[in-house]
C-alpha cells in the first residue's frame, strides 16, 4: 500500500528538502578539527580524493587532498560543498513506519525490521519468490553492492534484483564487452594528455565530469586536436578544434561517416585488423553507404564536419575516445557505443600509452557497482548468472546449493513494468530515487502506488521514499567504510569520518539484520565491511573483474589499485589490452557492424521539437543530496528549458518566460533560457528535480534491447508560453519542486 | 616580488568551464564567512558559454589603495594587496569604483570592503590558494613560472593597458603567443553580442 501518507507540502515541511547553508560549527576561524580524514567525494564516478575536517564526530569542512593522483586536490562545486549534507536538519535518524493521515512515525529497529521481513515472507508465500523485488544503486560501495546481490540470491531468493546503474552505464558496458570482452575503461586517465587526437562523444565533461577537463586541456597544450560531439555547445565544445553539433540520436551518422572517409583515404590499420580482430568485413560493408552526404543527413550536421573529424582522427599517431550518456541513453545506446569504439579498433590505437578509450562513469561507484552482482543477470566478479560454471563457483563461495541461486531476473524498467502489471507485489530499495530518475514519471508513480509493500533504505526522505511503508534510516558514504571503483577502474578506499547520527544504522548492518530475520544469519556474519570485501575478493577471483589481489591495506599504500589484480603480488592493471591481447576466447577484438535506426519516438507535426535531458554541474542525479545544500541550489535553483533564439522567436518566447514543455506522457512548467549554444530543433531540460519540474515527466519509456538503458536523450515535445503557475506544488520551494 | 618558493598565480580564461568550484571553495575560508571573494563573469550568457574568473590581480601600484581616503588597503612586502583593514575602512567604496578589474566589493552588512588577498593565510604558510587548488580546469593555477612555461602553450603576461593607463599586476594571465599586453578599449567594453558561437550558424556549414 505504497501511497503518500499525507500531502506533499506537509511532507516537505517535515522532511525537506531544506537547505543547509552553514557549517556545523558556524563560520568560525577558531575551530580546529580533531582530524582530517583522507577519503573520496561521494558523488560522481571520478571519485576525487578529498579530506574531510572532523570535530566531535561532526564533519565541519573540507581540505583539498593534493597528493591523491587522480585529481591532485581539484574538486568541482559538489565536492567542495558535499560536507554540508552532514549535520543536516533533514537527516533521517530512526526507522519509520507510514501512518495514513499522520505521515511517518519513528519506531524501534526491532519493529521496523520485523515488519519488513514479515512482509517479504508474506508476499513470497502468497505470490511466489519473484513477486518481491530489490533495487540497488551505483552509489553503493563495492561491499554493499556485493551484499545486495547476495542478499537477493541467498536471503530473499528472488531473481528480481537490479540497480540504478541500469540508467547509467549499461550501454557502455555491453558495447565494451561485445567488442573486447571486458567492461571497463581501457586506459587510466594519465593516457589522455598523451593522445594526439581526442574524440569526446556525448559527454558534457565540464559539468558532469569536471575534473576530466584538466586532462583534456593538458592534451591540447601538448598539441592534441579535440573533437566534441554534442547537441549543445558545452564549455569544452566552445574551445574544441572541431565541434560537431550532432542531432540527438544521430551519432552513428558521424561515426560510420568518419569510418567511411578513413577507409577511402587509407587511414585504417589493416595489419592490426588482420591479426587482432574479427568482423571487419561486415563493418566495411555497412559503412560503404555512409558517404559524408548520407551520414550528414542522419547526424543533422554539414558533411564537411564529418570529413574534418575523419581528417583529425584518421591519420593521428595516438588517440583517445571518451563517451558518456549522450550516446548511451538511447534505445540504440549499445549500437552507438559500438560504432564509436569501431573507430578505435579500426586504427589499432589501443593498449598503448596515449592510445585507447574510456567510458565516463556517471555515478560514484558506477564501475564497481556493476561488477559485484547486483545486476539481474550477474553474479560477483562480473560473472554470468546463467553460466553453470559461474553459478557453481559462487554457490561454493556462499555455501549454498547451486540450484538455490535464482536465474536471470528482470532489469530495472521491466521491474517497474511488472509492478504496474501486478506481477511484482513487494519492493525494497536502497540508494535510488526512481520518482525523479526513471522515464515517464507518471507511470512510475502509478506502479509504486500498486505495491502491497515498499521499503526504502535512505538517509534523506527522497521523493520515492515518501511512498514507503517502512523507511530504514541508513548511512551516508562518510558514515561507513568501504571501497568504490573509479572511472579508470581504480579501486579506492572511502574512510569512515563519523558515526551515523541518532539511531541511523550502517547500510550493511541493515541488510545483514534483515538476512538474519529471513533465516540465513550464518551466511551474513560480518563484523566489518572489510570482511565483506575479503569475501568479495574470493567471489571475484578468476572472474573478469578480478579483485582477489586487492586488499584495503594495498589500496591505502598505493593510492588505489586497478583491477584485474589476480594476486596480492600482482601490480594491478591500469591499462587493458597491452600487447593487443583482448579478452574474448580467441584473444581478438570483435568489430560490431552498426546500422543507424530512428529513436523510439521521433518528432512529428504534433510534437515537433526534440527534448534532450541531462545534468548541471551543481547537482547530482536525482538531487536527493544536492537539492539540500544551499550553495549548490543557489548556483542552479530550478530547471530551465534551454532553447535557441530562432525557436524561441517562432514560439513567441523570450528569456525568462514561463513555458510548458509537453510530451505525450507529461509536462513541466519552467522558465525559458534562450541561448545560441543549442541546436534550433532541440530543447534541453536538466533532470535533477521532482514533481511538476521533473524532466522525466516527458521522457519515453523505451529501452535498449541489449542493455535495457532508457532513452533519456531523445523524445518529442511541444513547447508553449504559459502564465506563471500558482498551484500548491508550484508554490513549494524550488529545491522541493516549486518554480519561481 | 614573488614568494621565496617562486610560486605565482596564473589565469587562463580559455580553460574556464564556469563550474564555480572556485567561488564555492573561496566561501569556505573561515574569515570570509560564506562570502566568495572571487567573481565569475558570465560575459554574454545568451551567446556563449564563455566565463571568466576574476581574482584580485594584485597591482604593483594598486589603484584601490591610492584612492582610499582611510589608508585601509595595504600591500605586503611580497606584493599581495590585502583586503581592507576593519578598523580603518569607512565603507566609502572609492576602491570599488576605481579598480579597473572590478574586484573590491562593498559589504553593506559589515560596512566594509572585502576582496581577494590571494589566500594570504594559506600562501604565507606554503599552501596554494583555495581557488587555484580546487579549479578542475586549470584556469586558475598557482605554480612556478618555469612549470607554466614548460606545460602551457600560452604566454604569461601581466601588463594591461586601460585606455591610456598602464597597469602592472602580480597575477599573470595566459594569452596566445605574440600578445604582449592587453589593451582594453571603450569599444570592447561596449561589445554586447556575438554570433561566433551560434550553433544555428555552424549548422549552415556547407
Amino acid at each position: 500500500m505504497a501511497k503518500l501518507p499525507i500531502a506533499i507540502p506537509e511532507l516537505v515541511t517535515q522532511f525537506g528538502p531544506t537547505l543547509n547553508r552553514i557549517p556545523a560549527t558556524g563560520w568560525n576561524a577558531d575551530v580546529e578539527p580533531d582530524k582530517l580524514v583522507k577519503t573520496h567525494c561521494c558523488f560522481c564516478g571520478q571519485q576525487c580524493g578529498i579530506q574531510l575536517k572532523v570535530r566531535d564526530n561532526r564533519v565541519i569542512g573540507f581540505e583539498p587532498w593534493e597528493d591523491f593522483p587522480f585529481n591532485q586536490g581539484r574538486l568541482c562545486p559538489k565536492g567542495v560543498k558535499r560536507y554540508m549534507q552532514d549535520e543536516h536538519p533533514d537527516r533521517l535518524k530512526a526507522p519509520m513506519i507510514r501512518k495514513t493521515g499522520a505521515g511517518f512515525v519513528p519506531v524501534s529497529w526491532e519493529e521496523a525490521l520485523d515488519k519488513v521481513a514479515g512482509e517479504i515472507k508474506r508476499i513470497q508465500q502468497t505470490y511466489g519468490n519473484d513477486a518481491f523485488a530489490l533495487l540497488g544503486g551505483a552509489s553503493l560501495t563495492n561491499e554493499k553492492a556485493y551484499l545486495m546481490g547476495k542478499f537477493a540470491r541467498v536471503a530473499v531468493r528472488t531473481a528480481n534484483i537490479d540497480y540504478n546503474g541500469r540508467l547509467c552505464m549499461v550501454s557502455a558496458a555491453a558495447a565494451s564487452k561485445k567488442i573486447f570482452g571486458i567492461d571497463r575503461s581501457a586506459n587510466p586517465w594519465s593516457d589522455i594528455p598523451l593522445a594526439d587526437a581526442i574524440l569526446v562523444a556525448g559527454a558534457n565533461v565540464a559539468e558532469c565530469a569536471p575534473i576530466t577537463t584538466n586532462y583534456l586541456w593538458q592534451a591540447r597544450e601538448n598539441g592534441a586536436k579535440l573533437i566534441v560531439m554534442d547537441p549543445r555547445m558545452t564549455p569544452i565544445a566552445r574551445n574544441a578544434d572541431l565541434y560537431i553539433p550532432v542531432r540527438s540520436g544521430g551519432d552513428i551518422g558521424v561515426f560510420n561517416g568518419m569510418l567511411h572517409v578513413m577507409i577511402e583515404r587509407g587511414w585504417i590499420n589493416r595489419e592490426f585488423i588482420a591479426q587482432h580482430t574479427t568482423g571487419w568485413e561486415q563493418v566495411e560493408e555497412v559503412v560503404r553507404k555512409y558517404t559524408p552526404e548520407y551520414a550528414s543527413k542522419i547526424a543533422g550536421v554539414p558533411a564537411s564536419m564529418i570529413v574534418k573529424a575523419a581528417e583529425i582522427w584518421g591519420p593521428a599517431r595516438s588517440s583517445f575516445l571518451l563517451h558518456a550518456r549522450g550516446i548511451e541513453h538511447h534505445s540504440k545506446g549499445v549500437q552507438n557505443c559500438m560504432a564509436a569504439i569501431n573507430l578505435v579498433v579500426a586504427t589499432g590505437r589501443i593498449g598503448r600509452e596515449g592510445c585507447g578509450y574510456a567510458m565516463i562513469t556517471g555515478q560514484g561507484n558506477g564501475q564497481g557497482g556493476r561488477e559485484q552482482g547486483q545486476k539481474c543477470d550477474q553474479l560477483p566478479g562480473g560473472r554470468d548468472v546463467e553460466n553453470p560454471e559461474h553459478r557453481k563457483y559462487i554457490a561454493g563461495v556462499w555455501g549454498v546449493p547451486e540450484e538455490s541461486i535464482p536465474h536471470k531476473g528482470l532489469s530495472m524498467v521491466p521491474i517497474l513494468e511488472a509492478i504496474h502489471e501486478g506481477k511484482i507485489k513487494g519492493l525494497m530499495a536502497i540508494s535510488c530515487n526512481p520518482m525523479v530518475s526513471l522515464p515517464n514519471n507518471a507511470y512510475v508513480r502509478e506502479a509504486y502506488e500498486k505495491l502491497e509493500f515498499f521499503c526504502q533504505v535512505d538517509f534523506f526522505l527522497s521523493e520515492t521514499a515518501r511512498y514507503a511503508d517502512v523507511v530504514l534510516a541508513g548511512s551516508l558514504m562518510e558514515e561507513d567504510e568501504g571501497t568504490t571503483t573509479n572511472v579508470e577502474g581504480r579501486v579506492i578506499h572511502h574512510q569512515k569520518a563519523i558515526d551515523p547520527p541518532g539511531d541511523a544504522r550502517a547500510d550493511w548492518r541493515i541488510i545483514c539484520d534483515l538476512a538474519a530475520r529471513l533465516g540465513v544469519e550464518d551466511k551474513f556474519k560480518y563484523s566489518s565491511p572489510e570482511e565483506i570485501f575479503d569475501e568479495l575478493r574470493v567471489a571475484s577471483k578468476g572472474g573478469v573483474s578480478d579483485y582477489y589481489g586487492i586488499t584495503w591495506d594495498r589500496i591505502d599504500r598505493e593510492k588505489g589499485v586497478f583491477w584485474p589484480c589476480p594476486s596480492t603480488d600482482h601490480p594491478g592493471t591500469p591499462r587493458l589490452y597491452e600487447g593487443n591481447r583482448f579478452n574474448h576466447p580467441d584473444g581478438k577484438a570483435h568489430f560490431q557492424a552498426v546500422e543507424w535506426k530512428p529513436a523510439a519516438e521521433e518528432t512529428d507535426s504534433d510534437y515537433p521539437i526534440i527534448l534532450t535531458t541531462g545534468r548541471v554541474v551543481s547537482h547530482y542525479l536525482s538531487g536527493t543530496q544536492t537539492r539540500r545544500i544551499g550553495a549548490l541550489v543557489d548556483q542552479y535553483p530550478q530547471p530551465l528549458c534551454e532553447m535557441h533564439p530562432l525557436l524561441a522567436r517562432k514560439l513567441g518566447i523570450a528569456e525568462g518566460d514561463f513555458v510548458n514543455v509537453e510530451s505525450r506522457r507529461g509536462s513541466v512548467t519552467v522558465r525559458a533560457s534562450v541561448v545560441k549554444t543549442i541546436r534550433p530543433d532541440t530543447v534541453f531540460v536538466p533532470y535533477h528535480w521532482p514533481l511538476d519540474r521533473a524532466a522525466n515527466n516527458m521522457t519515453v519509456r523505451a529501452i535498449d534491447p541489449i542493455s535495457n538503458i532508457p532513452e533519456y536523450k531523445i523524445c518529442a515535445v511541444r513547447v508553449s508560453k504559459v502564465n506563471a503557475p500558482h498551484d500548491a506544488i508550484a508554490e513549494l520551494a524550488m529545491e522541493a519542486g516549486g518554480v519561481r | 616580488m614573488n614568494g621565496a618558493d617562486g610560486m605565482e598565480f596564473f589565469i587562463d580564461h580559455s580553460r574556464c568551464i564556469g563550474c564555480r568550484a572556485c567561488m564555492q571553495a573561496c566561501e569556505e575560508c573561515d574569515t570570509h564567512r560564506g562570502v566568495s571573494m572571487i567573481h565569475l563573469e558570465t560575459i554574454m550568457h545568451a551567446d556563449s558559454v564563455q566565463t571568466a574568473p576574476q581574482i584580485c590581480m594584485h597591482c604593483e601600484d594598486p589603484i584601490c589603495a591610492q584612492v582610499c581616503p582611510a589608508d585601509a588597503i595595504k600591500k605586503t612586502p611580497d606584493g599581495v594587496v590585502q583586503s581592507s583593514l576593519k578598523p580603518r575602512c569607512i565603507g566609502c567604496s572609492n576602491c570599488v569604483l576605481a579598480c579597473p578589474f572590478g574586484v573590491p566589493k562593498y559589504k553593506a552588512e559589515i560596512n566594509q570592503m572585502m576582496k581577494c588577498d590571494m589566500c594570504y593565510d594559506r600562501t604565507s604558510i606554503g599552501k596554494r590558494p583555495m581557488c587555484a587548488t580546487v579549479c578542475p580546469s586549470g584556469a586558475l593555477t598557482f605554480a612556478t613560472r618555469e612549470n607554466i612555461e614548460r606545460t602551457r602553450q600560452g604566454v604569461a603576461i601581466r601588463e594591461w593597458q586601460f585606455g591610456g593607463e598602464t597597469v602592472r599586476t602580480k597575477v599573470n594571465v595566459l594569452v596566445p603567443r605574440g600578445v604582449e599586453n592587453i589593451h582594453v578599449t571603450i569599444e570592447q567594453i561596449g561589445l554586447t553580442s556575438t554570433d561566433e558561437y551560434d550553433v544555428a550558424a555552424l549548422l549552415q556549414g556547407d
